[in-house]
């Protein structure tokens, strides 16, 4: 290993580089493109990925939103077309039923006019458990969410989004402790959030008001709108789904085959559609790359083949004065790992600056694309080491062709 | 120095057929001689040159170079043998182009293992001696014919060899310079260096002290030249 260390080594291979400049260019933007190409489509996939995890971050994804229709099943005496409704004491049999639940949370959904002074506008108001700041979490400039006093003395408080903000308040105007009307009742802004990119609102934006409040301003009773429920990490979302459903409509007196009784809608089943296109992505990703960078690779052998061909005489030469096949061979199985070693670095330059570049034009912002594209140090090393083995071993290719000519055909060459 | 007994080399054509190049040499050259091997083209002096020179093998018969068998020779021990006891001088010079004099000449002592400082100076050495100091840092291409083979002459001798091999040292060179490099060649026999000499000039073999004629694969005579007799090495 002392030749590595050696000065003249790398004189030796410095200056049969210089020689060829056109060739060793050629053969450094071909491992170089393969290189830059796997830096980048992996930093690109990688800004999808966490452009997306951005948009849903706020969002338990291992959830299913369950609520109520109409059975369409005739059931113990009860004609199909029965209208239902979920209780609170459903929230009690599926915390005590289901397994691998993290968050049962029941919530209310209406409509309202909410009126500030002078402005006014239709939104959304939903009746909230404090619990739903986990689930959704509230990116929260002002205030506070509802908390478990506002449950319960029934208070009549309001957590509002920014939109709703700006559309009933002057510019300036600090909101917190100020009223609003909500259907002619009074209520206090106790927070107010910025709202993710995934609406939950609709596009109008959502008031949170305690659920215990909505349940007695709206007359609702012990009902509850819909039940937003997640589960555990470990736990297949699916089989929460269905065993909810099943025993609701145990509860219920419904038809156990009646799918129509009681609808949902399965977040982490979408969600984990999406995570399958994104893996697909990132398959890809190295393949192509890979696939290329094997491509440089055999290019950078090609090139070192033509050249050992070229170089036939000089190797004679050197082989008539003393040089030893090992010697011709560690040459030219240097210049190829240089080679290949010089134009990786290179391409992971490149790679970083274009995935830099992306970063700072489409990268950052609510309106990004991609976010954070980047690629993780340990999968550029191994792509370099990768690099270094594949050049070692196309290196010895033109290696072994050099030493297989004899030295006196070497020397007849013209 | 360098001995043959019946030294036969033949090369293969097509499958069935061979050449036969050299049939049943008998040769002994000794330590200090200045040696001529005469012949037309095609009379095998240039397969006798390469089997000397260890870039090719023998088939049949004995070599003895310094008085050790050659045999069974892989490229490893060759290289070796060639940087330790022999030096090229080609027709066509050989030089690599893309390195200065200096570097050609310190090229074989690279391969000997020799230290870098050491192998500048002892390559500077042998430049001084063929009268190219000055001209050290120059490629090859910067010189004339008859520099380009006094740098090969003295990359030959760099290692300091017992024998050095010129396989038409002057066929690319003009009257003149041919004198020149002869006289060199001179100079280094009388030094007590062992120089064999490959030619089909009657002017150059006339300047070395023996001369085998070869035809057709076999020696047809071997004389001192009138030079050679002056010597007193013959006698």
């Amino acid at each position: 290993m002392k030749f590595l260390f050696d000065k003249d080594t790398w004189q030796e291979i410095y200056s049969s580089i210089r020689k060829n400049k056109l060739r060793t260019g050629i053969t450094i933007i071909g491992v170089m493109w393969g290189i830059f190409l796997l830096v980048v489509l992996l930093g690109a996939a990688r800004g999808v990925e966490n452009n997306f995890n951005r948009l849903f971050g706020n969002f338990a994804t291992n959830s299913v939103f369950v609520w109520a229709q109409s059975t369409s099943k005739p059931f113990k005496g009860f004609q199909e077309g029965k209208g239902l409704r979920l209780k609170m004491s459903d929230l009690d049999a599926i915390n005590r039923e289901i397994e691998g639940l993290e968050f049962v949370v029941p919530r209310h959904q209406g409509q309202a006019q909410a009126v500030h002074n002078f402005k006014y506008g239709n939104f959304g108001v939903f009746g909230d458990y404090p619990m739903l700041d986990k689930v959704q979490k509230k990116d929260l400039v002002y205030g506070r969410f509802i908390n478990e006093n506002d449950m319960k003395d029934r208070k009549k408080v309001c957590v509002i989004e920014e939109e709703i903000y700006k559309q009933l308040f002057d510019a300036d105007v600090y909101p917190i402790g100020a009223y609003i009307k909500l259907n002619d009742i009074n209520f206090q802004i106790v927070g107010m959030y910025k709202e993710g990119a995934i609406g939950t609102g609709g596009p109008q934006g959502a008031i949170h008001i305690p659920f215990t409040t909505f349940q007695q301003v709206y007359n609702r009773g012990d009902s509850v709108g819909w039940f937003m429920i997640t589960g555990k990490k470990e736990y297949d979302i699916k089989q929460i789904e269905a065993d909810v459903k099943l025993l609701l409509r145990n509860l219920h007196s419904v038809h156990p085959q009646d799918e129509r009784a009681f609808g949902s809608f399965n977040l982490g089943e979408a969600f984990g559609k999406f995570m399958g296109f994104l893996k697909g992505m990132q398959f890809l990703t190295w393949f192509v790359g890979i696939a290329t960078l094997i491509a440089g690779v055999f290019a950078i052998g090609n090139i070192l083949l033509i050249t050992v061909k070229e170089r036939t005489k000089e190797i004679g030469i050197r082989r008539a004065i003393g040089a030893k096949p090992w010697e011709i061979k560690r040459q030219i199985i240097l210049e190829s790992v240089f080679l290949t070693t010089l134009a990786g670095a290179l391409g992971i330059i490149f790679g970083g600056l274009i995935l830099m570049l992306i970063d700072s034009t489409v990268g950052s912002g609510p309106e990004a694309t991609l976010t954070n594209p980047t690629v993780d140090i340990p999968v550029v090393l191994i792509a370099a080491v990768a690099l270094i083995v594949f050049g070692t071993l196309i290196g010895l290719i033109p290696a072994q062709t050099a030493v297989s000519i004899r030295p006196i055909e070497a020397l007849r060459e013209e | 120095m360098i001995e043959f007994k019946k030294l036969h080399k033949s090369y293969p054509i097509g499958k069935k057929d061979s050449l036969h190049v050299l049939k049943g040499l008998d040769l002994k050259i000794n330590e200090g001689e200045f040696v001529s091997i005469m012949g037309s083209s095609g009379s095998g002096k240039s397969t006798l040159l390469n089997i000397v020179g260890l870039l090719d093998t023998h088939d049949e018969g004995e070599y003895f170079l310094n008085e050790q068998k050659i045999e069974k020779l892989d490229e490893k021990k060759a290289a070796i043998l060639r940087n330790k006891f022999l030096g090229f001088v080609f027709q066509s010079f050989n030089l690599i182009g893309y390195k200065t004099a200096l570097e050609n000449v310190a090229l074989p002592l690279y391969y000997k293992g020799v230290g870098r400082k050491e192998r500048q100076e002892t390559a500077l050495k042998y430049l001084d001696k063929v009268g190219l100091k000055n001209w050290a840092t120059h490629l090859p291409n910067e010189l004339s014919g008859g520099q380009k083979q006094r740098v090969a002459i003295a990359r030959a001798l760099v290692t300091n060899p017992k024998v050095v091999l010129a396989d038409e040292p002057t066929g690319a060179l003009d009257s003149t310079t041919t004198d020149s490099v002869m006289e060199l060649l001179t100079d280094i026999n009388n030094e007590g260096m062992t120089v064999f000499v490959i030619t089909h000039e009657e002017e150059v073999a006339e300047q070395t002290d023996r001369v085998v004629r070869l035809k057709d694969g076999v020696i047809i005579s071997d004389e001192i030249t009138e030079k050679g007799k002056l010597t007193g090495r013959y006698v």
